[in-house]
């Protein structure tokens, strides 16, 4: 290290014995408090702040039933997002990796979520139910695990054939569908009354009840909540973390996280760019390790060579310090 | 107490390409920005003894 | 306070051993318990004149300076208005016209928050405020920014509307993809509660208050291009 540099170390480090000027710290935060508290008081009154209802259940079978049928053959089928999700909720897949670290599997099923028995069937046993409705959950709780799924799966594919039904249950041909479209129907009629948002809340029996998992996980195997997301600009790949429901200002901050979902790499929704495919379907864990690589930059920046002279390089000081500079000078 | 100009009207977007914001988002980075350069540029006042 | 208590003769300090400070104590006399030992290290690093000064080096001369204590008392607006939101509870907010105003007190205040925040960061970027042993300083306004946001953004899963809905179904692939997502429920309302109204603003709190700290240890940080006082002073002393 040059004399020179140690002679500026030594003047940053130790008590400075230049001229001073008297500052009081304490009428500064009485000034600052009463200039915060009038904005935040005046923003409040003029502006408000956003609160559009939660979605329920109910909401849900009463604008889209037909969603919430097709949502529900799916929780029987298996090809649901959450009965395919993997760790925690369940065994079906083996989730994220960031290359050959698979930390999602790690911890294992923490919070268990069994779709076709805590959508369907447990709802429907936990009140009292037309008796078609009461023989389809024997014939479903009888029958082996293989059936149930073939059941659904075919009627899953009757459904869903855009050449036949297309998603009109009315229209779908006959066939070996067990009791699938007897308790399909059955839920979205029992969330028509608003009793299936109260079954799932009690789940279990429980009393208190505090965990939404089951009932945040159903909503989003649907297009209900993730169409109203689309409308609002709240999906991820359009900045959606930032932004807020209605002409609010959002959650700015978490911007920098945002950024990067919005690199085509990490939206890559052509199937022939194997490369992207893997960087878009890891993406949730790729970005987090990018954002612990940005954290630690971010709070290491005084020791990252580069980075820290970025101030030396685009002198943006010598505007904070003009005023001490004219009457003092400068080296 | 609900607000004289509750702002519950879908936000308007502007979109570059993959950046696109919301006009209050903007108008937020705005007062930012406005902030910071006022504060680099604005005369500080001299101390009164 | 018992008869006898008031009976006892009174011994009058003398000037000498009054003080509350170590320099009220003999030069030679060496503090001998855990309090005293404590008081002593306290008073080497942080003297009065130093934690409440009443002079700032003269370069302490810009707007940009303001935005620490802002965002400070911007924090002071946060955590009073969240006070008085948790004391009707999590739905209060969505019944009470009183309790939407007092929501949108906390959603301002967090907005202000952050805005001087990010200027106060941007400042002291600028100036490269970490030189001088001040590196500790920047650390934890850094730590105190990560922290602001995940408690934030607990605070945003907490307000059980649709944005909390949506933002909680959003985020968990985020902490599933990682495992952490066994430990952190977002979906889990009651979890976020009590780590957005008592652990996390406590983290918060402590950190920033760590950060104060060290900006009155430190002082304020030099000019980049300052001259050194030192070497005018033995300039002036060779002319002479």
């Amino acid at each position: 290290m040059s004399t020179r540099h140690a002679v500026r170390d030594d003047l940053d480090s130790r008590p400075w014995t230049g001229p001073t000027r008297r500052y009081d710290i304490l009428k500064e935060g009485a000034i600052a408090l009463a200039i915060v508290a009038v904005l935040t008081f005046g923003l409040s009154a003029l502006f408000s702040s956003p609160d559009e209802p939660a979605l329920t259940f109910k909401g849900w079978s009463q604008s889209a039933p037909d969603n919430m049928y097709a949502t529900m053959v799916a929780e029987m089928s298996g090809s649901s997002e959450t009965a395919g999700y993997g760790p925690p909720y369940n065994v079906n897949s083996d989730g994220l990796s960031i290359g050959p670290l698979a930390l999602q599997k790690w911890f294992g099923v923490t919070h268990p979520i069994d779709a076709a028995q805590d959508f369907v069937i447990a709802p429907l046993q936990s009140q009292q139910q037309p008796d078609a409705v009461t023989a389809a959950v024997s014939q479903w709780t009888s029958a082996s695990a293989d059936q149930r799924t073939a059941w659904a799966t075919a009627y899953e594919d009757a459904l869903n054939d855009p050449a036949g039904a297309n998603g009109d249950a009315t229209k779908v041909p006959a066939g070996d569908y067990g009791p699938v479209p007897t308790l399909a129907a059955a839920v979205v009629a029992m969330a028509s009354s608003g009793a299936y948002d109260g079954a799932l809340a009690s789940a279990g029996g429980h009393f208190f009840n505090t965990d939404n998992t089951k009932q945040t996980m159903l909503m989003g195997d649907g297009s209900y909540m993730d169409d109203l997301a689309t409308a609002g600009n709240l999906q991820g790949n359009t900045w959606g973390m930032v932004n807020e429901t209605g002409s609010w200002p959002g959650q700015q901050w978490l911007a920098t996280y945002s950024f990067w979902y919005q690199l085509p790499m990490f939206n890559n929704e052509d199937p022939n760019n194997t490369v992207a495919t893997v960087l878009t379907d890891n993406a949730d864990a790729i970005i987090f390790a990018i954002m612990f690589v940005v954290i630690l930059l971010f709070v290491f920046l005084p020791f990252i060579p580069g980075l820290r002279s970025i101030p030396r390089w685009i002198p943006i000081q010598r505007l904070v310090w003009r005023q001490y500079y004219r009457e003092y000078g400068k080296r | 107490m609900n607000g004289m100009a509750a702002l519950d009207q879908p936000a308007q977007y502007l979109t570059w390409g993959w950046l696109s914001s919301s006009i209050p988002n903007l108008i937020v980075v705005g007062i930012m920005l406005a902030l910071f350069v006022g504060a680099l540029l604005i005369p500080f006042p001299k101390e009164s003894e | 306070m018992t008869r006898s208590d008031l009976d006892r003769p009174v011994r009058v300090l003398q000037p000498s051993e009054s003080g509350g400070t170590a320099e009220g104590q003999k030069a030679d006399e060496v503090p001998t318990t855990w309090t005293g030992k404590f008081r002593a290290v306290w008073m080497r690093t942080l003297p009065p004149d130093k934690m409440l000064p009443e002079r700032q080096p003269a370069y302490v001369s810009s707007w940009i300076y303001v935005f620490g204590m802002l965002t400070i008392v911007s924090l002071i607006v946060v955590v009073a208005s969240g006070l008085v939101l948790t004391m009707g509870g999590v739905a209060w907010w969505h019944t009470s016209s009183i309790g939407h105003y007092v929501n949108s007190l906390h959603f301002w205040s967090v907005q202000l928050f952050f805005v001087f925040m990010v200027i106060h960061l941007w400042g002291k970027f600028w100036m490269s405020a970490w030189r001088g042993r001040r590196a500790t300083t920047w650390i934890t306004g850094a730590i105190a920014m990560i922290a602001s946001i995940v408690t934030g953004f607990t605070g945003y899963l907490i307000q059980s509307n649709f944005n909390s809905q949506w933002i909680a179904f959003e985020s968990k692939d985020v902490l599933n993809s990682v495992g952490l997502g066994a430990l952190i429920n977002v979906t889990d309302f009651g979890q976020m509660v009590l780590l957005h109204v008592c652990l996390l603003p406590l983290a918060v709190g402590v950190v920033v208050v760590i950060h104060v700290l060290l900006v009155r240890f430190r002082g304020v940080v030099p000019p980049l291009e300052a001259i050194d006082p030192m070497l005018e002073v033995a300039a002036k002393e060779a002319k002479s």
